[in-house]
């Protein structure tokens, strides 16, 4: 395998190469961007009429009453899930290879989150009905249930975002320094300057720098497990067929990594191409990442088996059924679908040759998170179709024009959300890439001269 | 005696270190290398705390005041409206459930922790805060830089320990 960077980079050089992606990207980004306008464009139409007319327009009746909204709600959540392995696991594990592409992780963990809230909302169909969800109490002084999961998701979602949010900020603080020294003039520099918060790079700023982020770091990796197993709980905790499962949690959680990692492979290869990134989102890298993503796709797959045979072996009549009816009724093509690219196409990452295939690993990581798309999907809707009581079955229910369009956009909503803070903020971080460069130089001259020593000794003989 | 600042650029840590060194061995008139003395780089580099000497850090205590107060906030919270019920009847179950309560705790807790430790992190680098005399865009890109602080009288001093050590640039200001 190469180097996941060269050493012999000049710092200044990283300066001048990531400033350069906030001033002029290729022109694939306005592309991309007015794509996403587009999108956004379509749901927010959709969502106007059935705020109007009612959830009604959606397909939703009884019992299917959870449909494609809240089964992309969880895959926004899992989605998030990458900035946290990639900031703060893979930091804590002290793997440097992360420096180059943590910092769009993080923006990726943020605006998915950002995109899963406003499901909550969509869901809802009577938006102002959120308050029910937030701890505050109604005029009879009757407090929200704090048993339920639902009531926990708000919260966990809410302390997710925000700590995110700070993660990535505090993070960005010595970056947002070096673009208001460097900036000169209009709205940027005045909010660079507003941003920086005075840094200077002082030795008391980089202590008090180091422990801060290690701290949220820490905090966040228990935060992310409890967040996913809180959306898993949402399912687990009821008494519904095929939901009632010890492994939930896990499971999600998994699923959560899983499709996270295959996020970050789609965007590293965009992010790449768009800012002319590729010094630094080098091959090596995208080897590492796709290595990573394989590794968590078996884990998934494992969890995936248990998940069947608790449900074949635990005499639940209702719940093996239910999947019973995944895999042959009308869901089929959907479940089997999910099975395909959830866990057979990962094994196309254990050909080396294609590790570092940009156009195939793009192809492989968009089609791993349509598997995973179709697996929250496959939670969702087939329990409410196939229920305990036979005359609540509802084979013919299909989500209409509506609900689609309000998915379609929320990966438009995503990605412009996603995009706008590339060009507004160095999506590699500088001062870590410059760290990774001087310890990589480091080595590689104490190495030399181990070298140099033992060819002396050995001449000396 | 007024005071005086001054900011020399290294081009490499192994420079910095000697300056440092140096200005710690050298007796210099209002000169103290403990409070007048700051380094600025571009990177977090953990020798320069070595050879700064030990400076504690104090954010961690104020992790564990806003976790343990985002916890107890929480449970206190929850379990107090669930305390106002207390008439109703609960077939039996527990006024105050301690196990799902605790899940809440949980999230407030750390919800605690991140941001009594984000404000902790201004508080203890001095953040925001306004440029210092002498600042170098330079720093934020591939130079070390040293900051001192030193009596009128010794700025002649200074200036030739930075210029031993191969200063890149020396800049000068009055003091405030």
């Amino acid at each position: 395998m190469g180097k996941d960077i060269r050493e012999d980079i000049a710092w200044a050089q990283i300066n001048k190469d990531v400033l350069k992606s906030l001033e002029s990207p290729r022109k694939l980004y306005w592309v991309i961007l007015l794509v996403a306008i587009a999108m956004v464009g379509v749901a927010v139409g959709c969502e106007i009429y059935q705020y109007n007319v009612g959830l009604g327009v959606g397909n939703f009746d009884n019992p299917n009453v959870w449909g494609l909204y809240i089964a992309t709600f969880i895959f926004w959540i899992g989605m998030s899930h990458s900035g946290t392995l990639l900031s703060a696991i893979l930091h804590l594990m002290h793997a440097d290879w992360r420096k180059p592409i943590y910092r769009f992780a993080e923006a990726m963990t943020t605006f998915s989150l950002m995109t899963a809230g406003l499901f909550v909302m969509v869901h809802l169909g009577r938006l102002w009905q959120v308050y029910y969800a937030l701890p505050y109490p109604s005029e009879r002084w009757v407090w929200p249930n704090f048993q339920s999961p639902l009531l926990w998701d708000a919260m966990a979602i809410f302390t997710y975002l925000s700590s995110s949010v700070l993660f990535l900020y505090i993070g960005s603080i010595p970056d947002l320094a070096i673009c208001r020294d460097n900036i000169h003039q209009g709205w940027r520099k005045k909010l660079y300057t507003l941003l920086a918060l005075g840094w200077e790079g002082t030795d008391r700023q980089w202590r008090n720098f180091r422990v801060t982020y290690l701290t949220i770091a820490c905090f966040l990796i228990p935060l992310a497990v409890s967040v996913h197993s809180i959306v898993a709980s949402d399912f687990a905790m009821s008494q519904q067929p095929g939901w009632h499962i010890t492994s939930f949690p896990p499971y999600f959680v998994a699923g959560a990594l899983y499709s996270g990692c295959a996020a970050i492979i789609t965007l590293f290869i965009i992010l790449r191409y768009v800012f002319r990134f590729e010094e630094y989102m080098t091959l090596p890298i995208l080897k590492k990442t796709v290595r990573l993503t394989f590794a968590i796709a078996m884990v998934w797959t494992y969890l995936n088996c248990v998940e069947f045979a608790a449900t074949w072996y635990s005499h639940d009549v209702a719940a093996k059924a239910v999947l019973i009816e995944k895999a042959t009724g009308r869901f089929a093509p959907f479940f089997w679908g999910m099975i395909f690219c959830g866990s057979v196409l990962p094994f196309v990452m254990m050909v080396k040759k294609w590790q570092t295939n940009i156009p195939v690993m793009f192809a492989v990581s968009l089609l791993l998170n349509l598997g995973m798309w179709l697996e929250r999907w496959m939670i969702v809707a087939p329990t409410f179709s196939h229920g305990y009581y036979p005359w609540t079955w509802d084979e013919h229910m299909w989500p209409s024009m509506v609900q689609w369009g309000i998915v379609f956009g929320s990966f438009g909503w995503f990605t412009l959300l996603f995009m706008v803070f590339c060009k507004i903020v160095p999506s590699v971080s500088m001062y870590e890439v410059k760290e990774m460069v001087y310890h990589r130089s480091l080595a590689l001259k104490k190495e030399e001269q181990a070298v140099k020593e033992e060819l002396a000794v050995k001449g000396a003989n | 005696m007024s005071k005086r600042y001054l900011l020399a650029l290294y081009n490499n840590f192994d420079e910095a270190e000697a300056v440092v060194r140096e200005l710690r061995n050298a007796d210099i008139k209002g000169f103290s290398a403990a409070d007048d003395l700051v380094v600025k780089s571009p990177i977090e580099h953990p020798e320069v705390e070595e050879f700064l000497g030990d400076k504690p850090v104090k954010v961690q205590w104020f992790t564990l005041g806003g976790a343990l107060t985002g916890g107890l906030l929480a449970f206190s919270l929850i379990a107090g409206s669930q305390a106002s019920f207390y008439s109703q009847m609960k077939g039996g179950k527990p006024i105050v459930p301690i196990p799902p309560d605790l899940v809440l705790t949980y999230e407030m807790f750390i919800l605690g922790g991140v941001y009594i430790t984000v404000l902790g992190f201004l508080f203890c680098a001095g953040l925001p805060a306004r440029r210092s005399p002498l600042y170098s865009a330079k720093v934020s890109e591939d130079q070390i830089g040293i900051l001192v602080k030193a009596d009128d009288g010794s700025v002649a001093i200074l200036k030739d320990i930075f210029t031993k050590h191969k200063a890149l640039e020396i800049q000068e200001e009055a003091g405030r």
